[in-house]
């Protein structure tokens, strides 16, 4: 591992001209693309490019909850879990959950529990898996959002669709969606989600040093990036759904074809 | 179980928010009494008693000689724990790591980490081989309700009267480099009313809770939102603003 100390005196992360390291401005997000429905098992599905972070989501349920003792008798459970592979990350990853997962799994989790219908399914688990294959900062974000959209490919009823994005400073600008780079020699990061409709934060969290005014500033720039996220989850949806109703088509005689993107064995 | 109890506080607590009251007849921007002793316990290097009203939370630091993370050779390092046992609550179980108690110890981690409270390159002894290690250990005695706050007060007033002990390696003990004190003050948001340091009963009921630690400044340092519930903008900008007044009163009783 090398010796950041000495690289973060170096570093300069934004030029005078307010170009980024990747040769973005501060208010860019990252290329960002949603794939709807990938996975055959899963009773719904997305992945997400986003930068150089590659994450698949995974829906089950509303599904008989386990350990059933922890079974709610008023509503449906929504339980995450955020996993980074162990090839996600330069220095390899040891399996299993860590404190920072279990950590990103609870807040994700609380997250979704607001806009998911719980009451509608009492007893049962919406369970969401969040898979990092591939980490460039800004993980839990892109997992939370194409989790979003994997909820929705489920066809869980939801009040709408959560989008999420982080802003933080970076040479003491303040700047959107910061890469692995910027993280770690940065001075902040702010993570957050929004539901589109109304406009609530359901996730927040927050650390490094800004001032108020900072803050709100990078929240700011968040809020404007969120909207434009959830057209993406919304046109990755529609995609997904229009090409499946052009395979419900009735053929006119003669044997139905396989839905595309399903192989012939 | 659905908790009978709790649901009958709920129409209690909503319709005292609604006239301006809390149960235990707090404003909505007061804390609970504040009570720190400072090493509380011999075998630490720094410990600290916290009473937040009823709750109640022992905070040991461990200060021993140890190695540096390969990508910063020159600096301590900083390790915070947290035990939330069976004693403090009949909602605690024995076992590993809840999700509760490992979110309380990163937030509490995170406020002391990313307020440089303590100088961790001043606790370097020799570069890449030997430095100075810090375990902040969080124990939870009797929990009735923000734990956040307790532990985090807890951490700070442990921190600030730990020795580095030098004596092992034939110098004199010295006191730890505290640099700066980070507040954290969590508000609980009840309907649409939001308190400040909620107790367990007001806890149990929230939709929502924000966390936000301060700087002597006023700066931002770490903010953790937490339960199924959530915020507009303008209610964090007020939750921002009261942490930081509220905070200032409680770091001069840390300090003291």
């Amino acid at each position: 591992m090398e010796d950041i100390e000495h690289i973060v005196k170096k570093l300069k992360l934004i030029d005078e001209n307010g170009v980024r390291l990747d040769g973005r401005r501060f208010d860019e997000l990252r290329p960002i693309r949603i794939e709807a429905g990938i996975l055959k098992k899963a009773d719904g599905s997305a992945y997400i490019e986003w930068g150089n972070n590659r994450v698949l989501a995974a829906v089950y349920g509303p599904r008989e909850a386990h350990p059933r003792h922890r079974q709610d008798p008023a509503k449906a459970l929504v339980q995450c879990r955020y996993n980074m592979a162990p090839f996600s990350v330069t220095d390899r990853k040891r399996p299993g959950p860590d404190r920072r997962s279990v950590e990103i799994s609870k807040v994700i989790s609380e997250a979704f529990e607001r806009v998911v219908f719980t009451e509608q399914f009492p007893r049962t688990s919406v369970d969401i898996f969040i898979e990092v294959l591939q980490a460039d900062a800004g993980t839990r974000c892109a997992g939370l959002t194409a989790a979003s959209v994997a909820l929705a490919d489920a066809g869980i009823p939801m009040r709408d669709l959560v989008a999420s994005c982080a802003s933080g400073k970076i040479g003491g600008v303040v700047c959107l969606d910061l890469n692995k780079d910027e993280d770690n020699f940065g001075e902040a990061d702010c993570p957050m989600a929004i539901v589109h409709r109304t406009g609530e934060i359901v996730l927040l969290q927050m650390d490094g040093h800004l001032t108020q005014e900072e803050f709100h500033k990078a929240m700011d720039l968040s809020t404007e990036a969120a909207k434009r996220i959830y057209e993406l989850q919304r046109e990755a949806l529609l995609r997904r759904y229009a090409s499946v109703a052009e395979d419900m088509e009735e053929p006119r005689g003669g044997v139905p074809e396989p839905p595309a993107g399903v192989d012939e064995l | 179980m659905t908790e009978v109890i709790p649901e009958l506080m709920r129409e209690h607590i909503h319709r005292l928010a609604a006239s301006g009251k809390r149960t235990d007849g707090r404003a909505f921007d007061e804390t609970r009494k504040l009570v720190i002793e400072k090493n509380y316990i011999k075998t630490a290097e720094g410990s600290a008693r916290v009473r937040l009203g009823n709750t109640d939370v022992l905070v040991g630091v461990k200060i021993d000689v140890g190695e540096p993370y390969p990508d910063t050779p020159n600096s301590g390092v900083l390790s915070t724990s947290a035990e939330l046992i069976p004693m403090a609550s009949p909602s605690f179980e024995a076992g590993p790591p809840s999700p509760v108690a490992i979110e309380v110890a990163r937030v509490v981690d995170r406020g002391i980490r990313e307020t440089k409270t303590v100088n961790l390159e001043k606790l370097c002894i020799t570069p890449k081989e030997k430095v100075w290690i810090m375990f902040i250990d969080i124990h939870a005695l009797d929990y009735d309700g923000n734990l956040f706050d307790a532990a985090s007060y807890g951490a700070v007033a442990a921190l600030s009267c730990a020795k580095v002990p030098a004596s092992k390696l034939g110098q004199k003990d010295y006191r730890l480099p505290m640099e700066h004190w980070p507040i954290s003050v969590t508000s609980a948001k009840i309907g649409d009313t939001i308190v400040v340091d909620p107790n367990l009963d007001e806890e149990r009921i929230a939709n929502a809770r924000l966390t936000v630690a301060t700087d002597e400044n006023g700066d931002l340092r770490a903010m953790q939102k937490g339960l199924r519930g959530s915020f507009r903008w303008d209610e964090v900008r007020k939750v921002i603003e009261t942490s930081e007044r509220v905070g200032r009163v409680i770091r001069e009783a840390i300090r003291a």
